[in-house]
């Protein structure tokens, strides 16, 4: 008996190893015991979420004054530095607008719950509370605002199967940012996340990012997937690196599932962030308006965003690229005397003479100049990301009017 | 007759139990759904098999070879289809573990606490070493194997063996 059973499974065992290399569809059996064990899990999570929300719903009371301001602070230096990074990523989008490059940018996501896993240290799998329902299919990335997490591998009436990038049988294509190397992160037995296919002869170093490459056609260019840890001579010339996963993949509890890319190029507004001084300039009596004419043909890159946000998701610089409608209320700018995209240059308040014959930082200058009481203001006020009703903008790199464009998040 | 105090019995010696339909199905059910849903929380839950440790129990109670290959083979494959493994991987190492501890459980005393670990841990080995077989051999996987982290996990499932066995005695029916 126990040589006719085992023979029997070691049969339908080959059979179902040539139907997986053809990837065929979802055997019967595999739904059967997915949805006999999703409903046990949805109850278990479910109610224990409900206990735990009481439960933390009083503790947060407590101390919730001094977090609040701690958080206030670290806000605060977040915008700023925000500001600085976006300022870079305005400057890459607008040289990989002039290359034309296109990207697969992540248009939209579906937040799912995990609700259990595989069980077992051989399949690194998690289980979300999303199905086909909601839209997800096979193959789709999902992330966490602190990284890659893995792809949907199957998917079921209202549950779906994530492979994580530590599982063995995992692969997303991988670039270490500061070498520009292209390799092939995979998972392993042991849960751990190496980066594969670097050359013995490259030089990567440990703390290095890794983000995705988007060259396995999942996962768009420039998710992060963790810090480089070790690096050592491996076998067949290749280096062994093994690979800090950014997102926590032991502990998820929400991740999104990225059900809507799209390729395009990326947006090219001139946008800049303004600065506290430049607001302060722009509301104190000083010069008087000067004819735009003047200014424009010198400072044609002059504008004041409206709102901005970023994806949590997506690092940059594709992660700001969400902005709203800015009425162009200017006459059109001069031509540039080249046809490259504008040096990147803060903002200035059109309404300064000054700002309009130099880059913004001088604008608080030229008001603090006729207004005394201004120039202390503008000499120490903070730079500072401002949300800003419609103000007036030039844009020499896109048309007027191809301004808007909200990207769904 | 009870048994409990003899190293070596006869099978007229040793007791032998049946479960309840509802216990066979959804004990099972129960934990293999504990242990898929754990993890989420503590992961360090991975480590535990309680499919294994169900196998064993229900192998060394009924004392049945057919039974214990049955339950087995059924439990590994509920295991399977929450895995990305093709179905059969853990069906065949739980069917074998299920064949070894009711020959065990005819055998020898599986009562006491001392000997359940070490079967347990036995089993554990057996059943990782097929499963390894199956993946590296039949697969075709490249399957690292950590024998200090298998070790580990051994013990911890020998430990939460003997004390789940203690808490499933009393859905025991003397036959």
């Amino acid at each position: 008996m126990l040589a006719v059973l085992l023979f029997a499974q070691l049969l339908a065992l080959a059979l179902q190893v040539k139907r997986q290399t053809a990837e065929g569809p979802v055997r019967l059996i595999r739904i059967v015991s997915v949805n006999t064990i999703a409903p046990f899990e949805r109850l278990l999570i479910y109610t224990g979420g409900g206990i735990r929300s009481v439960w933390t719903g009083y503790l947060d009371l407590r101390d919730v004054r001094r977090e609040n301001e701690r958080l206030k602070a670290e806000a605060a230096q977040m915008r700023l530095d925000r500001e600085r990074e976006m300022e870079d990523a305005r400057q890459a989008r607008r040289i990989q607008a002039l290359l034309q490059f296109k990207e697969n940018w992540i248009d939209k996501t579906v937040a799912a719950q995990v609700i259990g896993t595989s069980g077992t240290e051989s399949s690194r799998l998690i289980y979300l509370d999303k199905g086909s329902g909601a839209g997800i299919k096979p193959d789709m990335p999902v992330i966490t605002p602190d990284g890659v997490v893995g792809k949907v591998l199957n998917v079921y009436g209202d549950t779906s199967q994530v492979l994580l990038i530590n599982d063995p049988s995992s692969g997303v294509g991988a670039m270490v940012v500061n070498a520009r190397l292209q390799g092939i992160v995979k998972g392993s037995a042991t849960g751990e996340v190496q980066l594969n296919y670097i050359m013995g002869d490259e030089s990567v170093q440990s703390g290095e990012a890794v983000i995705t490459s988007g060259g396995d056609r999942v996962f768009p260019k420039g998710l992060p997937i963790g810090r480089v840890t070790r690096v050592s001579m491996g076998r067949n010339l290749f280096l062994d690196i093994k690979v800090k996963p950014a997102a926590d993949l032991d502990r998820l509890e929400e991740v999104l599932v990225v059900t809507e890319q799209k390729a395009r190029e990326p947006q090219v507004d001139g946008q800049a962030p303004i600065r506290a001084s430049d607001i302060l300039a722009e509301h104190l009596p000083g010069v008087p308006q000067q004819p735009p004419a003047q200014g424009a043909a010198q400072a044609p890159n002059v504008s004041v965003p409206q709102t901005q946000t970023t994806s949590p998701a997506q690092p940059q610089p594709s992660a700001a690229h969400t902005q709203s409608s800015v009425a162009s209320t200017q006459p059109p700018p001069a031509k540039p005397k080249s046809d490259l995209p504008a040096k990147p240059q803060s903002a200035a308040p059109a309404s300064s003479s000054a700002a309009t014959k130099a880059p913004s930082a001088n604008a608080p200058a030229a008001k603090a100049a006729a207004n005394p009481s201004a120039k202390a203001q503008a000499a120490t006020a903070p730079h500072v990301p401002v949300v800003k009703p419609e103000v007036i903008k030039t844009n020499n790199a896109k048309p007027a009017g191809a301004a808007e464009e909200t990207d769904k998040q | 007759m009870r048994s409990a105090n003899l190293s070596y019995t006869s099978r007229e010696q040793v007791d032998v139990y049946r479960f309840s339909w509802a216990v066979s199905i959804g004990l099972p059910l129960l934990l293999v759904g504990l242990q898929a849903f754990m993890p989420v929380r503590m992961p360090l839950f991975r480590v535990f098999d309680f499919g294994l440790m169900l196998t064993i129990f229900f192998a060394v109670s009924r004392r049945s070879q057919l039974s214990g290959m049955l339950t087995g083979a059924a439990i590994g494959l509920l295991q399977d289809g929450l895995t990305r493994t093709p179905y059969g991987v853990f069906g065949i190492a739980k069917m074998l573990v299920g064949y070894g501890a009711s020959s065990i459980g005819i055998k020898i005393d599986v009562e006491n606490p001392g000997s359940r670990f070490l079967m347990t841990f036995l089993f554990y080995a057996m059943h990782q070493a097929v499963f390894l077989a199956i993946e590296r051999y039949l697969m075709g996987q490249q399957i690292s194997f950590n024998l200090g982290h298998e070790a580990g996990a051994a013990v911890a499932n020998s430990l939460m063996a003997v004390f789940l066995f203690a808490v499933l005695n009393r859905f025991k029916i003397r036959d």
